[in-house]
């Protein structure tokens, strides 16, 4: 997959968007419940609105997982149109390569403070089986080609996420506002990650929030990368397009690429970002120095540096992580098997009042939920369908258009 | 498909489309703005605010009513996050409880009240304080008493990172921070004077500092009860004996800390120590070439 | 003088008669024989058309009374027609040979780093201050691979995961700077130990150069970097074995394409010994390695090496010219662990005016082209890049890292620390500085030790102050400025060589 390089001027679709990267530096939450029990997403958004003043109006969102148990199988595309041309112009698109089984407006309700907001669709599709057997590639490298392909080339369209059975829901405005507007309260997933933001410049677009999601992973991030330049150039050897002017995105490709392509076990995955220092290598037993230098000296380019509070959220749970000298602030806390993250304490009380126990991460050290699949399953499984989703069900198992 | 000739639109699609006005997003947290306020029962000099839900801006103007009215208790119900409380507060002989956890910049420029917490604190608590005290019944979070100048933040659990940092003494005004647990890297970066006592009481297994212990520092002193090693300790201390002053001193300081602890200060007392002291007040001196 | 000259002086020795000591001193640290001595007025009697300002004489003399000045003759005012120009063509006259110098380039071609401006951090990301918080520098050169296998740890390795990969042999800087090879014959073997323990001190490498390695060097080989190049002076089995790598030279900045010639006289008892060869008979070395005609045959050559050494790293060092990044390419996938860049400013004993001044690319220009290039075929991660040719303070490094080298070698910066001035006549070999000469008489100034010292406080600052500017970028490591050309702006260069360099302009955010 090489294409030439994107010039750096940004294109027509963006140039709403100030010419420059916006920094993203906000308040970011986080909850999983290992079980797979499935809770509200007013959860997530009375957390992230109690955490106001940590934006500045200016961005909100969340992700949200086991929130599509009628039709789990199927990628849903979240997108986001400037116009009912970019709608057209990705529909052609989606349907010469994927196998659209149902289409639908993404349900919202007018709130005060959210204004322009684009055309809102979601899709659920898989890859076109001809299509897919033509490019040889593995199914989710086709999936993230034609993410790429749409947030480049068609002008106004933006594809917010393409996970299975996961959503995200992101706008400009406070969270809270973002929330409401989504109708958060109606969906109800093991996962929720939510975040606010402080951007520097005046941004228009909706596309800039947080969080930014590839396949199944999303993540939203406090801090600014200012490694950002030669992580974007060493992700582009590997075929990804760093269009969106923003350098969470980059954290987003990273975990993609260290996590499904390189298949790294999630702990050395954030050993790669967060880098221990060499003063402290340089102390420990040999076979963990051999292990711990050769990811500094391989992925040397894929460390994450300046202040950063990341949560990742992905179909097997939750990461949180702060950078290797803890220059933002992340706590996080437990209550049974629910884990909570956040950028305040004061967040995770204010949906769960009396913790288990409650805890600050060291640098670089990630918290980790991971949700069991059986619960997962099970979850799914009570979920309950309306007649109209079980007919799409059925006959998209049978190969039938919907 | 050929996007390209599309690149640059100039037939306009319309007037840009704005959203119907619609509802006010409902509020639902103490962390939005609003300016409802909250409810407050008197008893002679004790006022007690009902917190849930009021934002930081009423709250603490509230706190100052109360104060101004002339009492010199103040109970705080249900805080959950709220900002700046206690910040920029002048007054001496004050004593604010907080039942809850508050929210960032507590006791920030604050100037004489006690100010007790019954819970864990977040960021920024006693940031440049100038006077009074803080007690944290819990862990608090990281940048406490950046740039404090006098008064005294006691905390049972532990702390986080860049703790002390340039904490700085001058005439009378010593700061002092105690903390009950252990504290994270960077602790008393920069100090410029003031005291640091770290107890270490909850984890014995594990060093209770991280690394770059008193980088930077140029005046005032710390005094550790964990194991150290060489490479945890900034370039500009060193570790040194305890005199019998030292000692007094510890005395002195435990017996004010646990009166607000359940801990008996003989336990702290026959604690080993390890003072910290810089080398010199010019760590920089040779390192330009003019 | 016999014969009249149609050059004049370039400069004129001017003494103050007052000052002057008389202790004669003059006469014997000028390695060019200007000063004689007048015994009937007791001065000293300088004949000014022997003088290169290289102010040995000056720094030495007790009374200070020694000043060097530019022979000040007005010609008349021509654009075209410089007197530096004039001065040549007379040479060539008289002569009928190929001009010769020493040093780098000296024409007044842009200086691109100069027009490269860093970042800083302000409030929306802290900047770091490498006095009190960690700031690593730490380089690995070498070929690494695109990712790592990793299997279930057991109890003995002391944690969940154990590393499966075997990686190459890798190269440990405990900062990004190194010095350039530099032939022990081109230089004085004092000059070597000089490089060698300061190397040794900074825990950095030096380079041999394509002299051999004299056995004064045994002690420092663990940072040492041994040549083979195109006459493969001194090199035998055990020589390959030494090193703790080493760097076939296809070329150098300097003089790309052409070879190197050292004349007989620089050939003493102790150069012939390291060499290898006859004591006084020229040693050229070849433009091409005669063995390596194609790509191809530098495969065979590096793999070669491979074996002889038991797989130590294999640096190959390349001229910068026009086609650099495809041959950078093609060195990657011949083998090469470690690419050497020398860019058109870098320096050398003796090279063909022509050649030196008119010949190769910048090394700004050719870091960022093969960088890119490598990126783009997907292969950065098997080599490392050093970049070399001219570089003369940390801000140059900083760039040169952030346009996407690894790590920067400094040749005439290390000279110049060891008290060179630059007087571009190393190729006649009576350095009065000790530096580029065989003759004992002037070698003995140059103490190693002395110069060990120089050196270590020359890197030392430089990473003292590259310490200082990651601060600033609000980065603690140097792998996130490496290739992050994101932190730098082009102040007054044109488009095309932004576009090049991949920088943005000035104003951009």
């Amino acid at each position: 997959m090489s294409r030439a390089a994107l010039p750096f001027h940004p294109r027509a679709a963006y140039r709403e968007e100030s010419l420059s990267r916006i920094l993203g530096n906000c308040g970011l939450m986080g909850i999983c419940h290992q079980s797979g029990k499935r809770v509200s997403g007013e959860l997530i958004l009375r957390g992230m609105a109690s955490m106001h003043d940590r934006g500045n109006g200016l961005g909100g969102g969340f992700a949200g997982y086991g929130i599509y148990p009628e039709l789990p199988q199927f990628y849903c595309f979240h997108l986001l149109f400037n116009d009912s041309l970019a709608k057209k112009d990705t529909e052609c698109y989606l349907r010469k390569n994927f196998r659209v089984v149902m289409d639908e407006p993404i349900p919202t309700k007018p709130v005060k403070g959210i204004e322009n907001e684009p055309i809102l669709w979601r899709y659920f599709l898989d890859p076109a089986p001809e299509r897919l057997a033509e490019t040889q590639l593995s199914e989710e490298d086709y999936v993230v080609h034609a993410v790429m392909d749409i947030n480049a080339y068609i002008d106004g369209a933006f594809v917010a996420s393409s996970g299975k059975n996961m959503g995200a829901f992101k706008g400009v405005g406070f969270p809270e506002e973002v929330g409401e507007f989504y109708r958060l309260d109606e969906y109800k997933g093991w996962t929720w990650i939510g975040h606010g933001r402080f951007p520097t410049n005046t941004p228009g677009w909706w596309g800039g929030a947080h969080p930014f999601v590839l396949l199944d992973c999303s993540v939203v991030h406090n801090g600014e990368i200012s490694s950002y330049g030669i992580n974007r150039r060493y992700l582009e050897m590997f075929g990804y397009r760093c269009t969106l002017q923003t350098d969470t995105e980059v954290v987003a490709y990273l975990f993609d690429l260290l996590l499904r392509r390189h298949k790294l076990p999630i702990e050395l995955a954030c050993k790669v970002l967060a880098a221990p220092f060499w003063k402290d290598i340089d102390l420990m037993s040999e076979d963990e120095r051999s292990l711990l230098a050769a990811l500094r000296m391989v992925y040397g380019s894929a460390m994450l540096n300046g202040p950063f509070a990341v949560v990742l959220g992905t179909r097997d749970g939750m990461v949180a992580l702060n950078d290797r000298i803890k220059l933002r602030p992340l706590v996080a806390a437990r209550k049974g098997d629910a884990i909570y993250v956040a950028s305040e304490e004061s967040a995770i009380r204010e949906i769960c009042a009396k913790p288990d126990e409650s805890w600050m991460p060291a640098a670089g050290e990630p918290v980790i939920a991971l949700v069991s699949d059986k619960g997962r399953e099970k979850a799914i499984a009570r979920a309950h369908q309306t007649a109209g989703q079980r007919r799409v069900a059925q006959s998209a198992a049978l190969g039938r258009p919907s | 498909m050929n996007v390209d000739s599309r690149a640059v639109r100039k037939v306009p699609t319309g007037p840009a489309r704005k959203g119907p006005t619609g509802i006010e997003p409902a509020r639902i947290t103490a962390g939005q703005p609003g300016a409802e306020r909250g409810h407050v029962r008197r008893m002679g000099h004790k006022s007690i605010i009902d917190c849930a839900r009021i934002y930081y801006k009423t709250l603490n103007q509230q706190i100052r009513e109360e104060i101004e009215r002339g009492a010199n208790e103040i109970v705080l119900e249900g805080v959950r996050g709220q900002r700046y409380i206690g910040t920029g507060l002048a007054y001496p002989d004050v004593t604010v409880v907080v039942n809850g956890v508050p929210g960032n910049d507590l006791a920030a420029f604050m100037d004489g009240p006690t100010l007790i917490v019954n819970d864990g604190a977040q960021d920024g608590v006693a940031n440049t304080m100038n006077s009074g005290l803080v007690v944290v019944h819990g862990h608090a979070g990281d940048v406490l008493g950046y740039g404090m100048r006098g008064g005294a933040v006691y905390v049972q659990g532990d702390v986080g990172y860049r703790v002390g940092i340039h904490m700085k003494a001058f005439g009378d005004s010593v700061p002092l921070i105690v903390i009950g647990g252990r504290a994270r890297d960077f602790l008393g970066e920069y100090m410029a004077g003031g005291e640091i006592l770290l107890l270490g009481l909850h984890d014995l297994r594990k060093p209770a500092v991280g690394s770059y212990l008193g980088t930077g520092m140029h005046g005032g002193v710390m005094y550790v009860r964990s194991p150290i090693n060489r490479h945890q300790l900034g370039k500009e201390v060193q570790i040194e004996e305890l005199a019998s002053s030292d000692y007094e001193r510890i005395r002195t300081i435990a017996n004010d800390y646990c009166r607000y602890m359940e801990i008996n200060p003989d336990d702290i007392v026959s604690l080993p120590f390890l003072k910290i002291r810089p080398h010199t007040f010019r760590p920089y001196g040779r390192m330009y070439a003019y | 003088m016999a014969t009249r000259t149609l050059i004049p002086p370039e400069f004129r020795v001017l003494i103050d008669e007052n000052a002057c000591l008389q202790c004669r001193r003059c006469v014997g640290q000028c390695g060019w024989g200007v000063y004689s001595w007048d015994t009937t007025r007791n001065r000293p009697s300088p004949d000014h058309s022997k003088c290169g300002a290289c102010h040995r004489c000056v720094t030495f003399c007790p009374g200070q009374a020694i000043t060097i000045t530019r022979n000040k003759l007005a010609f008349k005012a021509n654009d075209n027609w410089a007197e530096q120009v004039m001065k040549a063509i007379w040479k060539q006259a008289e002569t009928g040979g190929v001009l010769l110098t020493g040093m780098g380039n000296d024409k007044p071609y842009l200086r691109i780093f100069d027009h490269l401006l860093l970042d800083a951090c302000q409030v929306t990301n802290p900047s770091i201050d490498p006095l009190r918080e960690p700031m690593e520098l730490r380089t690995y050169l070498g070929r690494k691979p695109d990712s790592v296998e990793v299997v279930a740890g057991s109890f003995e390795s002391g944690g969940p995961f154990r590393l499966a990969t075997e990686l190459d042999t890798q190269l440990r800087l405990e900062t990004p700077i190194m010095f350039a090879g530099m032939s022990y014959g081109s230089v004085s073997l004092n000059a070597h130990k000089a490089l060698a323990m300061a190397a040794q001190e900074l825990g950095t490498f030096m380079n041999t150069g394509e002299g051999g390695l004299h056995s004064d060097l045994e002690p420092y080989k663990d940072h040492i970097i041994v040549q083979c190049a195109s006459g493969r002076f001194g090199v035998d089995a055990s020589y390959l074995q030494s090193g703790a790598a080493v760097e076939i030279k296809i070329g150098q900045g300097a003089k790309p394409g052409i070879g190197g010639h050292l004349p007989g006289e620089k050939i003493d008892q102790q150069v012939s010994l390291t060499r290898m060869i006859p004591q006084g008979t020229d040693a050229l070395s070849p433009a091409p390695h005669h063995d390596i005609y194609s790509i191809e045959d530098l495969r065979q050559l590096i793999y070669a090496i491979k074996e002889a050494t038991g797989y130590k790293p294999v640096s190959v060092k390349i001229a910068c010219v026009h086609n650099v990044a495809a041959i950078a390419s093609g060195v990657v996938r011949a083998g090469a662990d470690i690419i050497y860049l020398d860019g058109f400013r870098g320096g050398t004993g003796a090279s063909p005016v022509i050649i030196r001044d008119h010949v190769g690319i910048p090394i700004e220009i050719a870091v960022a082209v093969v960088d890119q290039r490598l990126r783009d075929e997907g292969i950065r991660n098997r080599v490392s890049l050093i970049a070399a040719g001219g570089i003369r303070s940390a801000a140059d490094v900083i760039k040169a890292i952030a346009l996407g080298a690894d790590a920067c070698a400094i040749g005439t910066a290390a000279l110049v620390a060891l008290g060179c001035h630059v007087c571009q006549r190393c190729h006649t070999g009576s350095c009065s500085w000790g530096i580029c000469t065989q003759r004992p008489d002037l070698t003995r100034r140059l103490d190693p030790e002395w110069g060990a010292s120089q050196l270590t406080n020359l890197v030392k600052a430089w990473t003292h102050e590259m310490a200082e500017v990651l601060g600033a970028l609000g980065v603690n490591a140097i792998e996130s400025l490496r290739g992050n050309r994101e932190r730098l702006r082009g102040l007054d260069l044109d488009e095309n060589l932004l576009g090049i360099l991949g920088v943005k302009p000035a104003g951009v955010a």
